[in-house]
C-alpha cells in the first residue's frame, strides 16, 4: 500500500512539475533562453500567496493573485536583464539568470526570513482503500488547479491573437517581424506569461508542500529536466514526464531516505542527459 | 622577452615578501591564490575549450575531502575522527601532519583528475548549454549525496586536522599561504606550457567549431578528456589546500558550493577574459578585492551584490578586462593591424 501512496503522491506532485515545466519550455521555445532563475520566481509566488494567508486570506485566493503579480514581475525581469541576452550565447543567458536567481534568493531571505514555512489551507485529508492511503485535499486541489491552468494556456496560446504570435515568433522570429508581429512585445508577453505559470505553480506548492527562500535551484532542475526528457513543444510529453519524475522522487525518497531526494533528483538529471547523449552519438549526432 | 623576465620576476618576489609585508592579510592573500588557480583551470576548460562548466566544483569538493580524510585516515580511524567532530581526542604531531598534509594533496590532486577522465568520456559528449546544466547536476548531486555519507562526517561537517603547536604563532599562516601560492605558481607554469603547445591549438579548434575540428581528423574527444583531466588535477590541489586552510569542511556550504565559489570561478574568468592567459589572474585579483570589499561593507547584502555584479559583468562586459584591452589596443597583443584599412572600416560605418 506504500507503493501506492508513493505512486498517488508522485502523480499530483508531478503535476505541478509539469506546470513549471511548460512555462520553461514556452521561454525556451520562443526566446531561446533557458532560466535558472525559473525556481526562484516559483517560489516568490509561493510566498505571495502565504503573505495573503498570514494577512488572512485564504491562499487558495494566491492562485490567483500571484499570477497577476508575477506577471508584472516577469515583464520587469524582461525589459531589465532579458532582452539584452536573448539572442546572445545560451551560456550568458545561463549566466544571467543565474545571477538573478541569486539576487533573489537572497532579497526573499531578507524579507521573509530563512524558515521553512507553509500555507494552511485547512482542506482536510481524504483516506482511500481502508484508510491505507491518505491524500490531502489539498494535493487533489494543487493538481485540479494546475490542468486547469495548463489547458486554459493551450487553448489561449491556441486562439487569441497574442497566442499565434507567440507560436510565430517561436517559429521564426525574423519572419514574423516582417509580417508586423512585434518580437520584443511577444517575448516581454512570454516570460511574462512563464513568471505568472510559476506564480500559480509556486502558490499551489506554498499550500501543499513547503516553501524555503533558498529551494529554487531544484524546482529549476526538475523542469528542465521535464523539458529535454519531453522535447520542446510536446504538451502530452512534458505533462507524462512530469508525472514519473514525481513518482520517481516519491520513491527515491521511500527507498534512499529523504536526505537523498534533492541528490537522486540532480544524478537524474546527469543520468537522462548522459542516456540521450549515447543514444544520439550512434547516430553521430549531439543534443541541440 | 627582457620585460617579460622583470615582470615575472616582480611578480615572484612580491609574492614571497607579500605575507610579510602584510601580515594580517595572510589568509586573504592564500584564499586569492586558490581563487587565482580556480580562475585558471576553470579557464582552460571554458575559455581555451568552450566547454563552459558549473561543475569544477565537483572537483574542488572532492579533493577537500580526500586530502582531509587521508590526512586523518593515514593516522587515526576516520569514521571515529568525524563522529567526534572537532574533539582532540587525536593529536597529529608536526611529522604527522606535514606527512599526511602532503600524501593528501598528491591523492586530492591525482584522484579527480582521474575521476574526470572516467566521467568524461559520457559528459563531454553534451555540448553548449546541456554541458552547463549536466555540469551544474553533478556538483549539486555531489553536494547533497556527500552530505549523507556519514564517514566523512555527513551533516555536521568535517573537521581538519588542526596545525601542530609549533614554536612561531604565524606558522600557520605563513604554511598555507606558501603551500598556495607555490602551487599557483606551478599551476600557471604549467598552464602557460601547456597554452604553447599544440595542444592549446586543438582546444581553440574544438572552441571555434568542433564538427569541423573532428573532420581535420583531431580526436576531440581525447582531447577533450584530457583538457578536463587537466582542469581536475588543479582544481583538487587547490580543493585540498582550501581544505586545511579554512579548517572546517561542509559539504553544500564549504566543499561542493556551487552557490559560491562555482559561481566564482566562472565569474573571475569572465571578468578578466575568457581565452587568455592573465585575463583570470587579473580578474581573479579584482573579484577578490571587490568581493571582500562588498563582504565587509555590506555585510548580509552580499548575495545581493554578487547576484547584480554577475547580471552586470555577463551582460556589459562578457569579454572581460583583456578582451577590451585587446579590442583598445590589439597591436599589443600581437596582432598585426593595417591602419589604413581600420581608418576604411570605420569610415564605412
Amino acid at each position: 500500500m506504500l507503493t501506492l501512496q508513493a505512486v498517488l503522491d508522485g502523480l499530483l506532485l508531478g503535476i505541478l512539475f509539469a506546470l513549471i515545466a511548460y512555462g520553461m519550455a514556452l521561454q525556451w521555445g520562443v526566446m531561446n533562453i533557458i532560466n535558472i532563475a525559473q525556481g526562484d520566481l516559483v517560489i516568490l509566488g509561493g510566498y505571495i500567496a502565504y503573505f495573503m494567508y498570514l494577512y488572512g486570506i485564504h491562499p487558495a485566493w494566491g492562485v490567483i493573485v500571484s499570477p497577476i503579480i508575477m506577471y508584472f514581475v516577469g515583464v520587469i525581469i524582461y525589459k531589465l536583464v532579458i532582452n539584452k541576452v536573448v539572442d546572445r550565447d545560451l551560456f550568458i543567458s545561463i549566466l544571467a539568470t543565474f545571477g538573478i536567481s541569486i539576487l533573489f534568493m537572497q532579497l526573499m531571505n531578507f524579507a521573509f526570513g530563512a524558515d521553512v514555512v507553509l500555507a494552511n489551507s485547512g482542506y482536510g485529508t481524504t483516506m482511500l482503500f481502508d484508510n491505507s492511503v491518505t491524500l490531502p485535499n489539498s494535493k487533489i486541489f494543487s493538481a485540479f488547479i494546475s490542468i486547469v491552468f495548463a489547458i486554459g494556456l493551450v487553448i489561449y496560446m491556441k486562439k487569441s491573437k497574442l497566442g499565434r504570435a507567440i507560436r510565430a515568433t517561436a517559429q521564426n522570429a525574423r519572419a514574423a517581424k516582417i509580417l508586423g508581429v512585434d518580437t520584443e512585445k511577444v517575448y516581454a508577453a512570454t516570460f511574462g506569461i512563464n513568471a505568472a505559470l510559476c506564480g500559480v505553480a509556486g502558490a499551489l506548492i506554498s499550500i501543499t508542500f513547503t516553501i524555503h527562500p533558498y529551494m529554487g535551484l531544484p524546482y529549476t532542475i526538475r523542469s528542465f529536466m521535464i523539458v529535454i526528457v519531453a522535447g520542446l513543444g510536446n504538451l502530452p510529453g512534458v505533462a507524462m514526464s512530469g508525472m514519473g519524475l514525481g513518482v520517481f522522487e516519491e520513491f527515491a525518497d521511500y527507498i534512499l531516505g529523504t536526505e537523498f531526494r534533492i541528490g537522486s533528483v540532480f544524478l537524474l538529471l546527469v543520468l537522462i542527459l548522459v542516456y540521450r547523449r549515447f543514444k544520439l552519438s550512434r547516430k553521430r549526432e549531439y543534443l541541440k | 622577452m627582457n620585460k617579460n623576465i622583470i615582470l615575472y620576476g616582480a611578480i615572484l618576489i612580491f609574492g614571497i615578501a607579500a605575507p610579510f609585508i602584510f601580515p594580517a592579510f595572510k589568509v586573504q592573500l592564500s584564499i586569492l591564490c586558490i581563487l587565482i588557480i580556480l580562475a585558471i583551470t576553470w579557464n582552460v576548460q571554458g575559455g581555451e575549450m568552450g566547454y563552459n562548466t558549473f561543475g569544477n566544483i565537483l572537483f574542488y569538493g572532492l579533493g577537500m575531502y580526500l586530502c582531509a580524510s587521508v590526512q586523518v585516515g593515514m593516522f587515526f580511524p576516520l569514521g571515529e575522527w568525524t563522529e567526534g567532530g572537532g574533539e582532540k581526542t587525536f593529536v597529529h604531531t608536526p611529522a604527522q601532519f606535514f606527512q599526511g598534509f602532503a600524501v593528501g594533496l598528491a591523492v586530492a590532486a591525482v584522484v579527480p583528475a582521474i575521476i574526470a577522465g572516467l566521467i568524461g568520456y559520457s559528459i563531454l559528449g553534451l555540448r553548449g548549454h546541456y554541458f552547463a546544466i549536466c555540469t551544474l547536476g553533478l556538483g549539486v548531486a555531489a553536494g547533497e549525496i556527500s552530505g549523507g555519507i556519514e564517514i566523512i562526517g555527513a551533516g555536521q561537517g568535517f573537521t581538519t586536522p588542526p596545525f601542530p603547536n609549533v614554536d612561531r604563532l604565524e606558522a600557520r599562516g605563513e604554511f598555507f599561504y606558501f603551500c598556495s601560492f607555490i602551487v599557483l605558481v606551478f599551476t600557471f607554469l604549467a598552464v602557460k606550457a601547456i597554452y604553447s603547445t599544440r595542444f592549446k591549438l586543438v582546444l581553440n579548434a574544438i572552441r571555434d567549431n568542433e564538427d569541423k575540428a573532428e573532420a581535420m581528423g583531431i580526436q576531440t574527444m581525447k582531447y577533450k578528456i584530457i583538457g578536463w583531466m587537466i582542469s581536475a588535477f588543479f582544481c583538487g590541489l587547490a580543493g585540498g589546500i582550501m581544505g586545511g586552510l579554512v579548517g572546517y569542511i561542509d559539504s553544500t556550504d564549504v566543499a561542493f558550493d556551487g552557490r559560491e565559489m562555482g559561481v566564482f570561478m566562472v565569474l573571475m574568468a569572465i571578468l578578466g577574459g575568457k581565452g587568455t592567459l592573465w585575463g583570470p589572474v587579473i580578474g581573479a585579483t579584482l573579484f577578490h578585492i571587490f568581493k571582500e570589499g562588498f563582504w565587509t561593507f555590506f555585510l548580509g547584502w552580499q548575495y545581493v551584490a554578487l547576484g547584480v555584479l554577475i547580471v552586470v559583468i555577463v551582460i556589459y562586459f562578457p569579454e572581460g578586462i583583456m578582451g577590451w584591452l585587446r579590442e583598445k589596443y590589439p597591436e599589443r597583443f600581437g596582432e598585426v593591424v593595417d591602419e589604413a584599412d581600420r581608418k576604411a572600416q570605420v569610415t564605412l560605418k
